[in-house]
């Protein structure tokens, strides 16, 4: 793992097992709302032992990073500039789940010249959340935990995932949850994470600045963010590819093989 | 099988961790009885090894049988994964191996199984690992027992061998202050009665012997992490967790915290624990064990049926001097097993006679339904009269500092037609008291 320092804040970044080389390509992951790091532990491996330099930040605020959390999808997009310069990497491919893959979009869109791969998974625009949950998450934040946690899942006999054989999911993704939500005592990650994904407004019109190849791995039982709600962006990719996995929203552990295999095809170092 | 909300217990108990086999359609969770899983690569087999991806590469690391059953338990105890042994006393010893090694400190309950009393105060001793017993409701004790190079709080949630409750959220409240995580061993209530994890423990392991499988057919054990102990946060405080939150040269330079928020334990546990000791469990006793955890809630409740008519039977009886359990008022746990265990406080418990030795004896000896072994759980009730087994070469001092007299009797209460229960109690009470005569 790397420490950096991104706007005078400690970065956390996962480095998949490797230690950081400049002479090799970056892939950058960004994960989603009130989750961290960990949820790319098999992909980052991977990519970390095959060619590829990894930061798995967690965002400010959350996790291991300190830090003001990001109130916006563009505060979170020059969060990933900064790392980047802190790191000092001219170009990365950027790879972000649902809330992290407004991230990556709203960042590729800015920085066009930086971002060699863009790779956006379990994404939707615009991507609304429901006022029940955004309430829930606000004030009744294990209830809205509860939400997530069924919506984000399709499959009670996943595969071997995150922490091999006999992981359960649903335990693992609510743990993972509730740890994220007590890790900032100052700010509620949860509501602010999901209120930056709620008023993104920029979505097309990011997608149309991108320049790196794009694409979209869809789960095909994904309840937060269906793939018909990521049509608009597919549509707006100028040199776009579309790979649907075998999984719920929460594609990453329920069939790492195939976003492992989608994302190792798509990406040449 | 996607669309599941918020599946229940009973569908948990079913499906949890098995889909119908992809390749043959077997809708019963198959036994894979192989030693070794085909690689499909040499880079298949690499990253299996690097840990790029997850899957199966030798059964005494994991078994896709075996990772059924760690799936349906984690989710029924509502933890984030689980790892099977070959027995209780196996995911108890896993447990602290993975957390501890020479020179570390446990805080555990008096209450406590034999065996693992035995590897605590003696075996344990012998590598280095110290515990200090607290009587479970001595609340001030658990705080009071903490040493600097403490790792663990440990204690059962209905304790060996007076069902003393154990308060789960007061003690994981006192171990959570002193940086350090409480497992607690759920054998005798299951998550049917009580979820640890819900109440604060961080690690809830069971001898899965007992009412999982449910038919005194198998030995087995399984361990539950419930992903809620923060190792890196209290090795950074107190520095008391290098095992999961400083790099590890036996395996990859791994710092288990940094790979993984909330499963470093499960990650050691696996990769150091069943790799080196290598206490794994057969794929057939894990298939044994998922056959009886399909029924867990069917039996369950009617061990607390059978159960709640016997207790009340023997408490009204003029021949039993006492009965030891929470569902009596006289019982010092009552009132906190109401609050913890609604549903029961299990089906194992004891009695005393008022009678001798001998009278024990005889009332063991007369009794047809009730099996007289060295278990419980099972589905068939069971008998033991301590002072002349388990316990006999001790005196009556040293049996009456363990709540055990002459006329104890432990009993296991099964699943038989209730009144059946009763009249073979009745008949033996009465041998029993004619062997006084």
């Amino acid at each position: 793992m790397m420490e950096l320092l991104v706007n005078g804040s400690k970065t956390f970044c996962y480095t998949g097992g490797k230690a950081f080389d400049a002479s090799q390509p970056t892939a950058i992951f960004l994960h989603g709302v009130l989750n961290d790091h960990s949820v790319w532990i098999l992909q980052t491996r991977a990519l970390a032992h095959h060619g590829w330099n990894v930061l798995a930040a967690d965002l400010p605020g959350h996790g291991k990073s300190a830090g003001d959390p990001p109130t916006s999808v563009e505060a979170a997009a020059n969060f990933v500039r900064e790392l980047m310069d802190a790191a000092g990497i001219d170009k990365a491919a950027l790879i972000g789940h649902s809330f992290g893959a407004l991230i990556a979009l709203e960042a590729a869109a800015r920085m066009p010249r930086r971002v060699s791969y863009l790779v956006l998974v379990g994404v939707a625009f615009p991507m609304k959340v429901s006022p029940v949950l955004l309430e829930a998450s606000q004030y009744d934040p294990e209830k809205a935990i509860a939400m997530v946690n069924t919506f984000s899942h399709s499959t009670l006999a996943p595969p071997p995932s995150a922490l091999g054989p006999g992981t359960w999911l649903y335990g693992g993704s609510r743990a993972l949850m509730r740890r994220v939500l007590a890790s900032n005592p100052r700010v509620n990650v949860f509501y602010t994470g999901f209120k930056a994904c709620d008023s993104y407004a920029g979505g097309d019109a990011a997608m149309a600045q991108v320049e790196a190849p794009t694409l979209f791995v869809l789960g095909q039982y994904d309840q937060m963010t269906p793939s018909k709600a990521a049509q608009s962006l597919i549509r707006g990719a100028r040199h776009g590819q579309v790979t649907t996995v075998p999984g719920g929203h929460a594609m990453m552990l329920e069939a790492p093989d195939a976003v492992l295999a989608a994302m190792r095809s798509f990406l040449a170092p | 099988m996607p669309g599941y909300s918020d599946p229940g217990f009973d569908t948990l108990a079913l499906h949890a961790g098995a889909a119908p086999d992809p390749a043959t359609g077997a809708r019963a969770v198959p036994i894979h009885l192989s030693t070794s899983f085909v690689f499909a690569s040499s880079d298949h087999a690499a990253a299996l090894f690097n840990l790029e991806r997850a899957g199966h590469v030798y059964s005494r690391i994991s078994n896709p049988t075996n990772a059924v059953l760690e799936q349906r338990v984690s989710a029924l105890e509502g933890g984030i994964g689980a790892i099977s042994t070959a027995s209780g006393q196996a995911a108890l010893h896993l447990t602290i191996a993975t957390l501890m090694g020479a020179g570390s400190h446990i805080v555990a309950s008096t209450a406590l199984y034999g065996g693992s009393q035995n590897l605590l105060h003696y075996t344990l001793r012998r590598f280095g690992i110290e515990t200090t017993f607290i009587q479970p409701g001595d609340i001030d004790g658990w705080r009071a027992a903490v040493r600097p190079n403490t790792k663990l709080f440990f204690g059962e949630t209905v304790g060996n061998p007076g069902l003393d409750v154990l308060d789960i959220d007061t003690v994981s409240g006192i171990a959570h202050e002193a940086g350090v995580p409480l497992l607690v061993d759920s054998t005798l209530t299951t998550p049917w009665l009580l979820k640890p994890l819900d109440h604060g423990a961080d690690l809830v392991y069971h001898s899965a012997t007992k009412f999982l499988s449910g038919h005194g057919t198998v030995i087995a054990g399984i361990v539950v992490d419930g992903g809620s102990f923060d190792w890196a946060a209290s090795h950074a405080a107190h520095g008391k967790f290098s095992e999961l939150a400083e790099p590890y040269d036996g395996f990859h330079n791994m710092v288990f915290t940094d790979e993984s928020t909330v499963g470093a334990f499960l990650l050691r546990a696996r990769r150091e624990g069943l790799r080196d000791f290598g206490a794994c469990l057969s794929p057939h006793s894990a298939w044994l064990v998922l056959q009886g955890i399909e029924t867990l809630g069917l039996r369950m409740a009617r061990h607390m049926d059978n159960t709640a008519k016997v207790v009340a039977f023997l408490a009204s009886h003029p021949f039993v001097a006492r009965v030891g359990h929470p569902l009596l008022e006289s019982h010092p746990s009552h009132a906190l097993a109401q609050k913890l265990l609604p549903r029961g406080a299990g089906s194992v418990f004891s009695f005393d006679l008022k009678g001798s030795r001998n009278q024990g004896k005889a009332f063991v000896d007369a009794l047809q339904v009730f099996s007289h072994l060295a278990n419980v759980g099972d589905c068939r009730s069971l008998v033991i009269h301590p002072a002349s087994t388990t316990h006999f070469r001790m005196s009556d001092d040293a049996l009456a500092a363990g709540g055990i007299t002459q006329g104890t009797i432990r009993l296991s209460i099964g699943l038989e037609d209730p009144d059946d229960l009763l009249d073979d109690l009745k008949r033996a009470l009465r041998a029993a008291e004619k062997a006084g005569a």
